[in-house]
């Protein structure tokens, strides 16, 4: 089953870009203890999943580039096709002259409808190409212009289009202190109308990304290509081929609609948050061991204590006793209560981990042939996304409240009521999250 | 890739102008080694086979056959456009890119404005279509001028009015230069405040330049070059004020100041024009910094000034960058940004910096500047590969900060000693299409934009109510 990728804006594109390459060098590394047969499987699964071959014999990653400029675009291209693995279609690319001005409104009210044509046949001919449709995965940030209004306004085409498709929208939280002045308006406006037409959501944050490079990637001088490349690390080791736990013998034909099924039971529910563990540098991998028990007991607690690295994890973080009164030192309200989790398990099964079957190029070590199940956990989900929504609609609000850079948006057709309106679903949402 | 066209007026503008071309000149030049036309030069210089007699179509891939720039020159009087044009740069402009007068406009914001504007409003028009047609796609109209004078000040001002008339989705960008207190022009209050209501009218965004500002920093630049400190020798081509490399071999008075100005736009269009890992293309300088419409002035600050001819920088020099960038006498008008309330701040880097350097400065300071309560995480960021002639890397800061307000609160005092005598006021009322209610329009229209900066200095540091968010019926 295959998935179409849609890549939006600068952000967009530039990950698109990681995870594909990422995809690639994971299938082409050399993968020591699993038996051939298991290694063909897992790249012809993959294969199907993210690229399309064709006569040639470099993979074509099954994939739209959408943008309003063009620079982003054409390096994207031309990175691509320089490293020989793989590359992007010649025509499934769509980009105009002058970008969005960091304007949501003239992402969605815009560019998108003049637009709409053109981009959806792209898609259409994307789709096409699959013989089985497995879902559609979009990326995109939620500061900028593009990525975060036309991103939106595609989500929409794409569930007009494609009603029993499964869409899976990857945003980038911006940093907190700010990439974009006016991103909290722009996010605030993304969230609300992606929660309607999106299956799920998968959000992954700047600032922690940031901080898992300085902390645990040991990266002195951090540019946005290593956290790109983490983002995509993350996001290949839930995509790549996994078995899922009904059939146990071949890989799962249905990764998209698998995972809505088991993470997303109610349509109030749809974030998602994703946490990788063991993450550390290439060369560091040569003097790590690893054990089962020990990821799995580190990655039990990242969860609850809503950590999102294995370092300067809140240990003291319990899951609440039943019947217990509240103890202050029990600190109940961080504690993290999930509607479900999925974990996902790769490598050898029982003992350490060999490693001489680690020649992962791109720094990270969980991207093993799946020798193993892949596990699900049926537990409340996390909600700690509540905490970051709530901040980013706090300061949205007040921004709001002095009706400052309003006068940008109106001019694109985007009203106050508009605003109003993505409010009062935003609020909608948190406050369902905070009841659980 | 977007084009955009430069209107300069006037004598400053035109000079200003001239300093900005020889600089982009030189820039494309060292990033562009293969001598192939491509959209980094386009969005400044068409690319003309000149054989044909200069009217050849434009030619938009290939080698570079012949540059023209995307410009407009406007001045009255023909001095200064006649030594440009008999200079090294006269291949550069189209010869029918001009508009000339012999007179000159007498120092007198309504001669420029209501005279010669009407006089020459269809050709300035034609000239503009002309020069849009050759653009595919044109994003940003940026005028440079100056506030005291007569043609830079009314001309500039009318033809900033006409572009919003007949381009209302381009952007425009002003560069003004200010008269200072002890300016030669008499009636310079008086331009300045008329020019003033039209920029509050119709600009998208206004970089406000004092000359005191450019010549303070010319002299400390000069200091630290003559001072001869052993072992600290300064890459001549690094010197924000300098020349070197490009066209002009010698170096006229105002060349140094006014070589700041260009490379003040020349890094404000860097991230349009070239690649980077945070693009930041012009319309969302507009759409970031200005969060009213009324409040587009945006105060710029240039750093590094110069760069030591020593390979072993070390990684302090980074970080002292980004201080400089917000210390006084770092800016390009009288101003200190510090003391006073930020409504935005962006800040364009260029050259080898990488996303977690920019986090640090910012963390770092942060707390030392107060941002409007609104606001308290605004800060826009850019970041461009490709660094300017001389340097490594290089930050261009740019603020919408109440600290212009004593910049325009000294111009309206100037003003009004003039209009409470009715000094000089004859010279103006004579023009036909003037009268004494443009001039107190004017005063209120400044006065009431000094309010609204006063409004917003209230709030600062006081206790912080945010409003209350809307509830949910549970």
């Amino acid at each position: 089953m295959s998935i179409v990728t849609v890549q939006l804006g600068q952000c967009g594109n530039q990950i698109g870009h990681e995870v594909f390459s990422a995809v690639c060098s994971d299938v082409h590394g050399t993968h020591g203890l699993c038996s051939k047969e298991e290694n063909e499987s897992y790249h012809d699964a993959c294969k199907e999943r993210f690229f399309c071959q064709e006569e040639s014999e470099v993979p074509v990653a099954r994939a739209v580039l959408v943008d309003m400029e063009p620079k982003v675009i054409s390096q994207t291209l031309s990175v691509a096709a320089r490293s020989g693995c793989w590359k992007y279609g010649d025509r499934s690319h769509f980009c105009q002259k002058q970008g969005s001005g960091n304007n949501w409104a003239n992402g969605y009210s815009v560019h998108g409808p003049r637009h709409k044509e053109a981009i959806m046949n792209l898609v259409q001919k994307e789709a096409e190409k699959c013989d089985r449709l497995g879902g559609f995965f979009t990326i995109m940030s939620m500061a900028g212009g593009t990525g975060s209004g036309l991103g939106a306004f595609v989500t929409q085409c794409l569930r007009d289009a494609f009603p029993t498709s499964f869409i899976l929208n990857h945003v980038i939280w911006p940093y907190g202190t700010g990439e974009v002045i006016v991103q909290n308006y722009n996010s605030v406006l993304t969230l609300s109308h992606l929660y309607q037409s999106s299956d799920a959501l998968l959000v992954h944050e700047n600032d922690v990304i940031h901080k898992i490079c300085t902390q645990l990637m040991n990266i002195k001088q951090i540019s946005f290509r290593d956290v790109n490349q983490v983002i995509a690390h993350q996001l290949g080791s839930v995509f790549q081929p996994t078995y899922t736990a009904e059939g146990g013998s071949h890989y799962s034909r249905n990764p998209l609609g698998d995972l809505m099924e088991t993470l997303v039971p109610h349509p109030e529910f749809k974030m998602l948050g994703l946490r990788n563990i063991p993450q550390m540098p290439e060369n560091f991998l040569a003097y790590s061991t690893f054990s089962w028990p020990g990821l799995i007991k580190h990655l039990r607690q990242m969860l609850i204590a809503n950590a999102k690295m294995e370092e300067g994890i809140d240990w003291q973080v319990r899951p609440p006793q039943p019947g217990s009164s509240s103890h202050p030192t029990n600190k109940p309200l961080h504690f993290n209560t999930s509607i479900a989790n999925l974990v996902i398990l790769r490598g050898k099964d029982t003992h350490s981990v060999d490693l001489g079957s680690f020649r992962d190029p791109s720094l990270y070590t969980s991207w093993l042939n799946p020798q193993d199940a892949f596990n699900a956990w049926r537990t409340p989900r996390a909600f700690n996304k509540y905490e970051k929504s709530a901040a980013v609609v706090g300061k949205a609000w007040n921004m709001f409240a002095s009706k400052a850079y309003v006068h940008q948006y109106t001019k694109f057709g985007i009203e106050e009521e508009d605003f109003l309106d993505s409010f009062t679903a935003l609020e909608q949402v948190i406050s369902s999250y905070s009841i659980l | 890739m977007t084009q955009s066209v430069v209107v300069q007026v006037g004598q400053c503008g035109n000079q200003v102008g001239c300093r900005f071309w020889d600089l982009a000149l030189r820039e494309h030049a060292a990033v562009n080694k293969k001598g192939i036309y491509d959209e980094a030069l386009s969005s400044f210089f068409r690319n003309v086979d000149t054989r044909s007699g200069g009217d050849g179509p434009d030619i938009y891939k290939g080698k570079i056959c012949s540059l023209k720039a995307r410009a407009l020159l406007i001045d009255m009087e023909e001095g200064v456009v006649n030594e440009i044009l008999q200079g090294p740069l006269r291949d550069v402009f189209d010869s029918k890119q001009l508009i000339t007068d012999v007179s000159g406009s007498g120092n007198n914001w309504a001669v420029g404005h209501k005279l010669y504007g009407c006089q020459y409003r269809e050709s300035i028009v034609e000239k503009l279509r002309k020069a849009a047609e050759h653009c595919d796609c044109l994003q940003c109209f940026f005028i440079i001028h100056s506030m005291g004078g007569g043609t830079g000040s009314g001309l500039g001002t009318f033809v900033l009015s006409l572009l919003e008339e007949e381009f209302p989705e381009v952007y425009r960008f002003v560069t003004s230069v200010y008269p200072s207190g002890e300016d030669d022009v008499i009636t310079s209050p008086y331009n300045s405040v008329l020019a003033m209501k039209e920029l509050n009218e119709h600009a998208d965004c206004v970089l406000p330049i004092e000359n005191e500002s450019l010549f303070d920093i010319v002299n400390k630049i000069h200091q630290m070059v003559n001072s001869g400190k052993l072992g600290s020798t300064v890459k001549q081509k690094s010197l924000v004020t300098s020349s070197a490399g490009g066209a002009k071999a010698v170096q006229k008075p105002f060349d140094a100041m006014n070589n700041i100005v260009a490379n003040l736009l020349l890094n404000l269009t860097s991230s349009a024009r070239f690649e980077g890992s945070l693009n930041m293309d012009l319309n969302e300088i507009s759409m970031n910094l200005v969060p009213f419409p009324r409040l587009h002035y945006l105060v710029s600050s240039l750093t590094p000034l110069y760069t030591l001819a020593d390979v072993n920088v070390p990684s302090r020099r980074l970080d002292q960058m980004f201080s400089d960038a917000f210390s006084r006498d770092h800016q390009l008008i009288q101003a200190d940004p510090k003391h006073s309330l930020y409504l935005a701040c962006a800040l364009l880097v260029r050259g080898n910096v990488q996303v977690s350097d920019l986090r640090r400065n910012i963390e770092r300071l942060k707390p030392s500047l107060q941002f409007v309560s609104w606001n308290q995480e605004g800060w826009k960021t850019s970041l461009c590969s490709v660094p300017p002639v001389g340097h490594s890397h290089s930050l261009l800061a740019l603020a919408n900060n109440t600290c212009v307000k004593p910049t325009f609160m000294e111009l309206k005092d100037r003003f009004l000693k003039l209009y409470r005598k009715k000094a000089h006021l004859h010279h103006y009322l004579h023009i036909e299409g003037m009268e004494q209610s443009c001039f107190s329009e004017a005063v209120a229209s400044l006065s009431d934009l000094i309010e609204e900066y006063n409004e917003l200095d209230a709030t600062k540091g006081g206790p912080r109510t945010d409003p209350s968010r809307l509830k949910i019926a549970v």
